[in-house]
């Protein structure tokens, strides 16, 4: 079965449009819907000479979150902004209470804060299992030849061993076991999941007792396992037959990492606020963040502006917009956000099964290869790891009976800023109370960052830019397109 | 009795699912077993008879995707059995293999091969305004195919409709007081176009795995299950919160929580919008048992109607 729609100019016909590519002509293909991810996405790209030239992201959704919060009541924007994502709710919640803590002037206390670690922290160990298994690894292996493992491309570049693939299902099936149990996790802390009670401007609702504490621990004990012994050994495993993935797909190598997991009650956070641009560092300056909106459906008038001053206004039959998604940008250049800009701006030891596998000790000693396809898995892999190692540290810092929430009234007038991350990247709140209400509520998401078009100054999204060189000799199977889309988890 | 004593083994050897799996959905405990007499016959034909007949489509709107993590969340049976044993999932973009044409192509194969059996599961508000534009699901030959095409092709096509969620239900979050889509859940979408389909809601923000797959098998085999004046099973959907929260006595003996933190206590005064919601979570709890919203916080009311307007703002005081 034909998996996608090549169309060349001339052609329709498969046989002929191979000798077309070879023959120096573009083709177009697009991918409709991209599947395996969170929302609607769309992509579409020109090929020439068997590599990706050129590449183009729709997003197709558009719900109004910022319009639907002005005039509530800013406390219900931590549940309701809940209601972006299924997937990474505990995100939203998060930077949303942020945003409500510095508007509302709360200090958390340190019960609390550990109390939205070990929340935020099940879901992200849940985050990447699932992300790994469920949405990214059918690029890689085969599942059952049953729905909804079947159809599939009839040409799926699936390289590995027949054992591994079966091992590799096996996982799979262990992996929904382990996604479910950090949800559980997560619920004994924050209630329920999806979606959760328990993030609240002022920190968590529920102390946590020792029971809650010593249940947690024991689960948390089987996922750990499950990510030292299974995942990570997994992700290499796939390096070796899909080495090639290691040089593709990089993009602008440009990063954004807002820092996560408060540590202390200064702030310092167990992943690393910073900026990577053209191959330097800088420390994060919120005011160099403006959104661009030339080929998004929203209104022109409200293109190059700062999430403080931001406008939500759509204009669904704009000429040449093809996306809801804003096209973010820091200090005029498009970064990428995610585990892999995270770990590089942070540049922690690798685990032993990375140090052995890579052989270099720290991550941007990966160098470039870090910028590709196979690059964010093993990102994301190590990532996983390091958060399941703080979980521990936080498990042992946890006070059972000790307050976890601090009351406050709501000020009549205020602005709030939450920065913190989703498993898939960088995530802002902004929050403006005027008379007790919300005035104006603007929020830049991961995907916001990775997905987006291009900007009034003509430069592609970061997910665009990556697909540029993406091989595809085949383009009724456009396997490596779906593959390096799903590398960022959008 | 008798009938349900022969079970366990005839439906074990089927399908390798045992019995007392779906017995705890149907119940919430595995204690209430009582209950689940009624469904016996149901449960044991379902698993084989669905698998071959009835194939599962499940679409995706305006939504988060949260009621396909919370099904993946389902304890007994567990997701693996749900999607291997029990139902013929022909389509979830979040989970399966496929992408782009091939995607839409099996779409569409299996609700023509299938017309008027298959079953259409709806996840997301269908955003009315603006032609369909504000939500693009697919490309089916070189078309660009809406949330509005789709519901409105499907939904006449299908035997039956499940809306899971609220934003399916009742237009939910998307349909909020704001939004400019014309956000809208199944039943009203289907008025609108004299869409005739069954449907059944399931809503809840997300709903508990349980009520998915419990709903889903009772409606392959049984058909609709009974249902309440806003289209939802009574079997899950028919109990007040407040009247069966754990906490009643609390509220009785006028033992109100003052602070959200508080371990004990009533939390009417903190804005808990039991009194007004109906579904069965107090005895059924989240995530395998672990909690739930009443001991962790508060209920916002995200199975009813009305959410999130009639509910919001959410806690009290002002």
């Amino acid at each position: 079965m034909a998996g996608c729609k090549p169309k060349t100019e001339a052609e329709s016909d498969s046989s002929k449009q191979a000798a077309l590519v070879s023959g120096g002509k573009k083709i177009k293909v697009a991918i409709d819907p991209i599947t395996r991810i969170e929302g609607h996405l769309k992509v579409e790209v020109e090929i020439k000479d068997n590599v990706v030239s050129d590449a183009r992201i729709f997003g197709g959704m558009y719900r109004g979150f910022e319009q639907i919060l002005i005039g509530r009541d800013p406390r219900d924007a931590t549940q309701i902004t809940q209601r972006i994502c299924g997937v990474c709710p505990t995100a939203h919640a998060t930077a949303s209470a942020l945003a409500l803590d510095d508007a509302f002037g709360i200090t958390l206390t340190p019960n609390g804060r550990i109390a939205r670690n070990l929340i935020l922290g099940a879901n992200f160990l849940q985050s990447h299992i699932l992300h790994f298994y469920h949405l990214a690894a059918l690029d890689y292996v085969n599942g059952p030849d049953v729905a909804p493992f079947v159809p599939r491309y009839a040409k799926n570049d699936v390289r590995v061993s027949k054992e591994i693939n079966e091992e590799a299902v096996k996982q799979y099936l262990e992996a929904l076991e382990m996604r479910k149990i950090c949800h559980e996790m997560l619920a004994l802390l924050g209630g329920k999941m999806p979606h959760v009670q328990g993030i609240m401007v002022g920190g968590t609702t529920e102390i946590p007792t020792r029971e809650a504490l010593n249940l947690y621990a024991e689960k948390f004990k089987v996922v750990k396992k499950f990510v030292m012994e299974k995942y990570i050994p997994l992700v290499y495993l796939l390096a070796g037959p899909y080495g090639d993935l290691l040089k593709t797909g990089g993009g602008y190598k440009n990063c954004v990492a807002w820092g996560v997991f408060p540590m202390d009650d200064a702030g310092n956070t167990l992943l690393k606020r910073g900026v990577y641009t053209d191959g330097k560092d800088y420390p994060v300056d919120v005011s160099l963040i403006k959104e661009y909106v030339k080929y998004s459906f929203f209104d022109d008038s409200t293109t190059g502006l700062n999430p403080r001053q931001g406008k939500t206004v759509p204009d669904v039959n704009k000429k040449d917009a093809y996306s809801f998604i804003k096209a973010p940008r820091y200090n005029g250049k498009p970064h990428e956000g995610g585990p892999l800009a995270r770990m590089w701006v942070t540049n922690p030891e690798l685990s032993k099964t990375g140090q052995e596998k890579l052989g270099v000790k720290r991550m941007r000693d990966i160098g470039d290869a870090a910028f590709s396809v196979l690059g964010r898995h093993v990102a994301r892999a190590e990532e996983t790891a390091m958060v399941a190692d703080a979980v521990e540290l936080w498990l042992s810092q946890a006070q059972p009976g000790k307050e976890t929430f601090v009351p406050s009234p709501i000020p009549d007038s205020a602005e709030g800023l939450g920065l913190t991350e989703a498993p898939r990247g960088a995530l802002l709140h902004y929050v403006d109370i005027k008379d007790k209400k919300i005035a104006n509520y603007q929020i830049t998401s991961a995907t916001i960052w990775n997905a987006n078009p291009m900007d009034d100054m003509g430069q592609r999204g970061p997910m665009e830019q990556a697909l540029i060189g993406i091989p595809v000799p085949d383009p009724a199977n456009p396997v490596n397109v779906g593959r390096l889309i799903r590398s960022f988890d959008p | 009795m008798k009938d349900e004593q022969s079970l366990p083994d005839e439906q074990e050897e089927k399908t390798g699912v045992s019995r007392r799996s779906f017995l705890k959905v149907f119940t919430g405990t595995a204690a209430g077993i009582g209950i689940s007499q009624v469904f016996n016959p149901a449960l044991v034909r379902a698993l084989t008879k669905a698998l071959e007949k009835h194939p599962v489509l499940w679409i995706q709107g305006q939504g988060c995707t949260g009621c396909s993590v919370s099904i993946l969340n389902s304890v007994e049976p567990s997701i693996a059995d749900v999607i291997l044993k029990v139902i013929n999932l022909e389509f979830l973009p979040t989970v399966m293999t496929s992408e782009g044409q091939t995607a839409m192509e099996n779409l569409y194969r299996v609700a023509d091969a299938y017309n008027g059996k298959f079953s259409l599961i709806v996840e997301g508000a269908i955003p009315t305004a603006a032609d369909g534009k504000y939500c693009v699901v697919g490309e089916y030959h070189e078309k660009e195919i809406t949330m509005v095409d789709l519901v409105k092709d499907l939904g006449s096509k299908a035997g039956s409709v499940i809306a899971v969620g609220s934003c399916a239900s009742y237009g939910g979050i998307p349909a909020a007081k704001g939004n400019v889509t014309g956000a809208t859940g199944v039943m009203e979408f289907f008025k609108q176009y004299a869409i005739k389909t069954p449907v059944v809601n399931i809503p809840g923000c997300p709903p508990h795995p349980d009520w998915m797959v419990g709903s889903l098998v009772y409606l392959l085999e049984k058909g609709i299950p009974e249902l309440d004046s806003d289209g939802r099973p009574i079997l899950f959907f028919g109990e007040n919160i407040h009247e069966h929260c754990p906490r009643l006595e609390q509220y009785d003996n006028n033992n109100l929580s003052e602070k959200m933190s508080d371990a004990q206590g009533c939390r009417m005064e903190l804005g808990c919008k039991g009194p007004n919601t109906y579904a069965d979570c107090y005895k059924r709890k989240w995530n395998n048992g672990m909690n739930w919203c009443v001991d962790n916080a508060l209920c916002i009311g995200c199975v009813e109607p009305g959410f999130p307007d009639s509910f919001s703002p959410f806690y009290e005081p002002a």
